[in-house]
């Protein structure tokens, strides 16, 4: 159980109706600053710069010629409140400034100020204010409270994105040395090291090597899991939580599962052992473009003719969405396969074609709901339909359990809530905000465990995972609640039964 | 030709060139700008076609704010379906003879000129009664509607209580459009409804009003989903590829 916190944990609503606005609920709330070093490591000033309000708009100015969603999304608010009760953060608060459009003002204000001829002639009369230090400190906290879901967009007129918002704040921080520590430190490490949690080679072998000895105890079959191993067909590029957190590591051995019985030879990278891209949170292409550049060395370096991810939200919006722009084109692997691959994607084909076969009364003391990852869900897709990224995983839990529910259509596919950990807001610093943007996942969740009798949900994003771990607790859900999609499948797999 | 004429005429050629000239340069700062990285708001439509059958929707249905709030949408459905209306009527003005179809809104366009008001007038009770709405408005927002809602109740005004002599109103924009002035009648409802409208034209390119072009070059909604297919590079980010190898390490 966790202990006892310093904060109220939200009540669940009966209604579900929209929170009373409650001003500076959360303004106490912002993660730690990123030290000199960690913002050295990654090319940003250490500490605030002299003249940062003039540097902050200058910035600004660049990433209006650079990107149309940020121009666009700056004139386009009509303030119409479509979004204001959209986001989880908001529903879990009650602060106004969590309101997508007052996050977006924290910005757009200082845009209008400085880009717009009302703002320059009328300031009061338009919302344009000048940055000044009690800006700033309102774009740390909030910006800092937004986890990037994209779904207050899904309900936008015009689509817009306080994720674009969000990432161009902080990437304007991040040029006046203003860095957040998580963030920053992380990207540090992957650089460094090649994943976000540190994890050397020698550990990562020593890693792998135990978990083939943990499955061949378990099932009596050898099943492999390489490291740099030079010429297999398949390089999987997971989130290194997959190593050895809980529940992620079942989903791993999944995956090994998934590829030992459909006869794939597979390989994890060293180098990129890491699937994750924090460059996305802090909103910096040229530093996703250099995380994302270690997988095309290590698909090159290892010669693999395909690449497949492992269960993570934002690093599947990376590789779906980005990694052609970022790292491709990827003329040197394989045609047939997408490029790159989600392993749920080739888990279904596989299930599909009969190359694997599962038995679902392995499951049967599960009754399992789906979380869809938002980055998952409206940031990339899986498969060849529209949608693909909503049926392909439900297929595959439905085909490893007999027993699933699906959580309020209002919670899920395009609908869904974040967990409250995304964005790069997975530190213990900001707990209390990761327990109250919990709150309308655990209220969708509380329903089919009342009325459904669930036992368990399944998600497919190594920070959800570690996320609900975390949060549900606190409103009286089991910690191992939560598990991989590929822990089911790993579950049922029946292994060894062909020849 | 009287000063009040010259006035009017020389404010809708100003408020003509403003309203296109600011409108194109916006229009093309958003066309030039690079989208960087696929972004549309999935699931997304896997082709050109079906991007454009999603922006129709979302500009003819207003499709997301439907998803968001009954409120709002009934009440914006109102104000952009009578202004529609309302403004087809008005084409009447413009035209000599009257387009067909013009002829045939003629009704409609005076219930949709009260649709209209009601609407703006719903939008505009939404920013005083509900917190978070009341929380995110300026004074811009206020007066726009403000603006809005005096345009169309001159408008209905003129229709219903102080009535102009329409065939000469016509005969000053059909010289305006020709550059023949005619002059203007000097009902002080028409003055004013005129006066506003010009004034709507001329702050539309500096507003929140970019909504109307914006909506098309929203990159959540205009792009396709083709991420994996089809390789999308910004010029700008190009040169991040050049520091690369394209071999494997040795």
């Amino acid at each position: 159980m966790a202990k006892a916190p310093t904060f109220d944990i939200p009540a669940f609503r009966e209604d579900l109706a929209s929170p009373a606005v409650v001003p500076g609920a959360m303004d106490h709330s912002q993660p730690f600053v990123a030290s000199p070093d960690h913002q050295a490591d990654l090319g940003f000033p250490g500490e605030l710069v002299d003249d940062w309000e003039t540097k902050a708009v200058e910035k600004l100015g660049e990433l209006l010629e650079k990107n149309r969603a940020l121009r666009v999304y700056l004139d386009s608010c009509v303030k119409c409140g479509a979004c204001t009760d959209k986001c989880h953060y908001y529903i879990g608060t009650g602060d106004p400034k969590n309101m997508p459009v007052a996050r977006q003002d924290l910005l757009r204000s200082v845009y209008r100020r400085n880009f717009t001829l009302a703002g320059k002639l009328m300031p009061k009369l338009v919302g344009a204010r000048d940055l000044d230090k009690d800006l700033l400190d309102d774009w740390y906290k909030y910006f800092h409270q937004c986890s990037q879901c994209r779904r207050c967009a899904v309900f936008c007129p015009y689509g817009i994105d306080t994720a674009e918002i969000s990432m161009a704040a902080r990437e304007i921080m991040d040029h006046i040395g203003v860095g957040q520590k998580y963030c920053n430190e992380i990207i540090g490490k992957v650089h460094k090291i090649g994943n976000n949690l540190g994890l050397p080679k020698p550990a990562l072998i020593n890693t792998m090597e135990g978990l083939e000895e943990d499955v061949e105890e378990e099932t009596g079959i050898t099943v492999r899991f390489p490291v740099d191993v030079k010429g297999a067909d398949v390089l999987l590029v997971t989130p290194s939580a997959d190593f050895f957190a809980e529940p992620h590591v079942d989903g791993l051995i999944g995956y090994a599962k998934v590829f030992h019985q459909a006869g794939i030879s597979w390989t994890v990278s060293s180098y990129a052992s890491e699937a994750a891209n924090f460059a996305m949170f802090i909103g910096s292409y040229e530093q996703m473009h250099k995380v994302a550049a270690r997988i095309r060395q290590a698909a090159l370096d290892l010669g693999v003719k395909r690449i497949v991810f492992g269960e993570c939200g934002h690093a599947w919006r990376v590789a779906y969405s980005f990694l052609n722009s970022l790292a491709g084109p990827w003329d040197f692997l394989d045609p047939k396969y997408p490029k790159p691959q989600h392993i749920l994607e080739v888990t279904n084909g596989l299930i599909k074609s009969g190359a694997i076969n599962l038995d679902t009364t392995a499951n049967d003391d599960k009754v399992l709901t789906f979380h869809d990852s938002c980055n998952v869900a409206r940031g990339s897709r899986m498969g060849d339909v529209e949608g693909g990224q909503f049926i392909i995983p439900r297929e595959v839990i439905k085909a490893s359990v007999n027993k699933f529910v699906d959580m309020d259509p209002g919670t899920i596919n395009e609908k869904t809530f974040c967990c409250g950990g995304g964005g790069g807001l997975l530190t213990d610093d900001l707990m209390e905000l990761r327990v109250k943007g919990a709150l309308p996942r655990m209220e969708a969740l509380k329903d089919v465990v009342d009325n459904h009798g669930v036992t368990h949900m399944a998600a497919i994003c190594a920070i959800c995972k570690s996320q609900f771990a975390k949060v549900m607790p606190y409103y009286g859900f089991p910690m191992d609640m939560i598990i991989s999609v590929h822990q089911l499948v790993g579950d049922a797999i029946l292994l060894g039964t062909k020849e | 030709m009287s000063l009040l004429t010259i006035v009017y005429a020389l404010s809708f050629y100003f408020a003509v060139a403003v309203l296109g000239l600011g409108l194109a340069f916006k229009i093309r700062q958003f066309w030039v700008t690079p989208a960087p990285l696929k972004i549309p708001i999935m699931p997304a439509p896997l082709t050109g076609t079906g991007v454009a059958f999603r922006l129709g929707r979302e500009v003819v249905f207003f499709e997301s704010l439907f998803k968001s709030n009954k409120w709002i949408w009934v009440l914006a459905v109102l104000f952009h379906a009578g202004l529609l209306l309302v403004v087809m009527r008005h084409l009447r003005y413009f035209t000599e003879p009257v387009w067909f179809w013009v002829v045939l809104v003629q009704p409609f366009g005076v219930y949709a000129g009260f649709a209209m008001v009601a609407g703006l007038l719903g939008l505009w009770a939404r920013r005083f009664l509900v917190d978070r709405i009341r929380y995110i408005s300026s004074p811009s927002d206020h007066l726009m509607l403000a603006l809005l809602v005096l345009i169309g109740a001159s408008g209905l005004s003129l229709r219903y209580l102080a009535r102009t002599d329409i065939i000469q109103v016509k005969a000053f924009f059909l010289g305006l459009l020709h550059f023949d002035w005619q002059p203007l009648p000097s009902e002080p409802s028409l003055l004013l409804h005129l006066g506003l409208v010009a004034l709507l034209m001329i702050i539309f390119p500096f507003s929140k009003l970019l909504h109307v072009p914006g909506v098309f070059f929203s990159p959540s909604r205009n792009q396709i989903d083709n991420a994996r297919e089809k390789r999308h590079l910004a010029p700008w980010a190009a040169h991040l590829d050049s520091g690369r190898d394209n071999a494997p390490a040795e």
